[in-house]
């Protein structure tokens, strides 16, 4: 008679997390940061259709890195979760928060029953009616919500990231200083990130109902160009 | 995490919504609120929509100020007539459809996308229509991106979907907006004449048609126009519509001058009495 293995659950965690967070820090990073009309949203990424950041509802935007398959599928999931909470009471009772609860739950669960952990890490971001009332939520693979003041940093490279966002961030910054900052902060020190491996994208508190705008290659170009010349 | 593709309609199934009525034993329904006249234009630039805003409940006015045409999405329009209720569930689900599968595919549906979209619920709401009396005929109308121009779509009540090349008006009074578009209609009109023409279609169906409201200058109420070209949608500001409403007004009143019907209080009065005399009922 075959004894079964017994593995204790701290190691099963564990082993898992460390799986984890491998398939994300293989992902490059990605940082939502405040600006005096909204939040802006910046992620290295080369290629122009695959996305890494994108419009929920209204006034509410989600980013994610790592494996694509697994945070475009959490984002699929969330743009439904959205439109039918907005069909089913009113558009004003979609908010991030109940969103991120969702994500939260749905993330733990996968953490925890499934063998593979999501190899992902995800921001879900609202623009407020002021920037006091701007949220920003970080999940992480295992279904931890944070909430975070300001900017927040997923991806690899997080921590050096938020470290240089932490000292170059300033309350009501432009758009084309915000989008330096986010730029700066990504690339770091020793190397420089070009406009057409950048995909950014905002929500404003000025758009209309619905807030969010993906910044192409081309007027990337011009909001950054006074600071080349 | 639900798997429904994009289908907006499916996934609210799946989450235990019906957004279309599903009769049960057919009775006799309660007089419905009914919207009435809706027309669309297509001009130089894109297409004018504009519908009147009365609905009726048997013949009751309903209400007096309901909108009719509502944003489809950014470049196309919906205007509705028909049984109110439904007609307004129908559009909401449109415009979410829309949207979902904007958010999800990264893409708007193709303008022909849309217009089959909309014919699937119309198709939807077929049992309804047949057992309740809830009709729904929906006009859509846009700003094709892709052969950029302005295209018209009507639907009957199995859902069938049918282009029209120029114009087309729905509703109790659309027949006589129909034919006051068509003998005013050329190719490439310009933005104001293709809305004057539209306020002289809603205004004769509202002179022929009792469940078209008119014009409402006492309480300020006017039909609804909105114009969707390139730019996208947009609704024409309540001033612009009643400075044309009460230009198009004062040029009828100018008209009729010197044309003024028999006064009738007379022959009226002497037909009462006739008839007191006589005992008769009336």
């Amino acid at each position: 008679m075959s004894m079964p293995f017994y593995v204790s659950p701290e190691q099963v965690m564990n082993d898992k997390a460390q799986y984890a967070r491998k398939g994300v820090a293989r992902g490059r990073s990605l940082c939502a940061i405040e600006y005096d009309e909204g939040i802006l949203l910046a992620a290295e990424n080369p290629s122009e259709v695959l996305h890494k950041i994108s419009e929920i509802y209204d006034k509410i935007a989600f980013a994610g890195v790592g494996k694509y398959s697994e945070f475009d599928a959490l984002r699929r999931a969330g743009v439904q979760f959205a439109d039918v909470r907005g069909y089913q009471y009113s558009r004003e009772d979609v908010d991030a928060r109940s969103l991120a609860n969702a994500y939260a739950q749905m993330m733990a669960h996968t953490f925890t029953n499934d063998i593979k952990p999501l190899e992902v890490e995800i921001l879900v971001v609202e623009v407020g009616p002021t920037q006091g009332e701007d949220r920003l939520f970080r999940i992480t693979f295992d279904g931890v919500v944070l909430d975070e003041d300001h900017f927040s940093v997923i991806g690899g490279e997080a921590e050096p990231i938020a470290e240089r966002l932490k000292q170059s961030w300033q309350p009501d910054l432009s758009l084309a200083d915000a989008l330096r900052t986010a730029r700066a902060a990504l690339a770091g020190d020793d190397h420089s990130i070009e406009p057409g491996q950048l995909e950014v994208a905002v929500l404003t508190r000025t758009n209309g109902r619905r807030a969010f705008r993906r910044i192409e290659k081309d007027a990337l170009e011009t909001i950054l160009a006074p600071a080349a010349s | 995490m639900i798997e429904q593709g994009t289908d907006f309609v499916a996934l609210l199934r799946a989450s235990g919504h019906e957004p279309f009525p599903t009769a049960g034993a057919a009775g006799p329904t309660p007089p419905i609120p009914h919207a009435t006249t809706i027309c669309a234009i297509r001009y130089a630039d894109g297409v004018v929509m504009a519908g009147d805003r009365r609905a009726t409940a048997g013949n009751i006015i309903a209400h007096r100020a309901m909108e009719k045409i509502y944003p489809a999405d950014r470049h196309s329009g919906v205007a509705i007539a028909g049984a109110a209720g439904a007609a307004m569930e129908m559009v909401k689900l449109f415009q979410l459809q829309l949207e979902h599968y904007e958010k999800l595919e990264g893409i708007a549906l193709s303008f022909e996308g849309k217009a089959n979209t909309l014919a699937q619920m119309v198709r939807s709401n077929l049992t309804a229509a047949l057992q309740l009396g809830m009709v729904v005929v929906p006009l859509f109308a846009g700003y094709d991106l892709r052969r950029k121009k302005g295209r018209i779509f009507t639907y009957d009540v199995t859902g069938g979907r049918y282009e029209e090349t120029d114009y087309q008006a729905e509703g109790s009074g659309g027949r006589d907006a129909r034919t006051t578009i068509k003998l005013g209609w050329r190719e490439d009109l310009p933005r104001a004449e293709a809305i004057e023409l539209a306020i002289q279609a809603l205004w004769e169906a509202a002179d022929e048609d009792s469940a078209t409201g008119g014009p409402d200058p006492i309480r300020g109420i006017y039909p609804m126009m909105a114009t969707i070209t390139e730019a996208g949608f947009e609704e024409l500001p309540d001033a612009e519509i009643a400075e044309r409403f009460d230009a198009f007004i004062e040029r009828k009143r100018r008209q009729s001058n010197g044309n003024q019907p028999q006064p009738v209080a007379a022959t009226r009065s002497r037909a009462r009495s006739r008839s007191t005399e006589g005992g008769e009922p009336s």
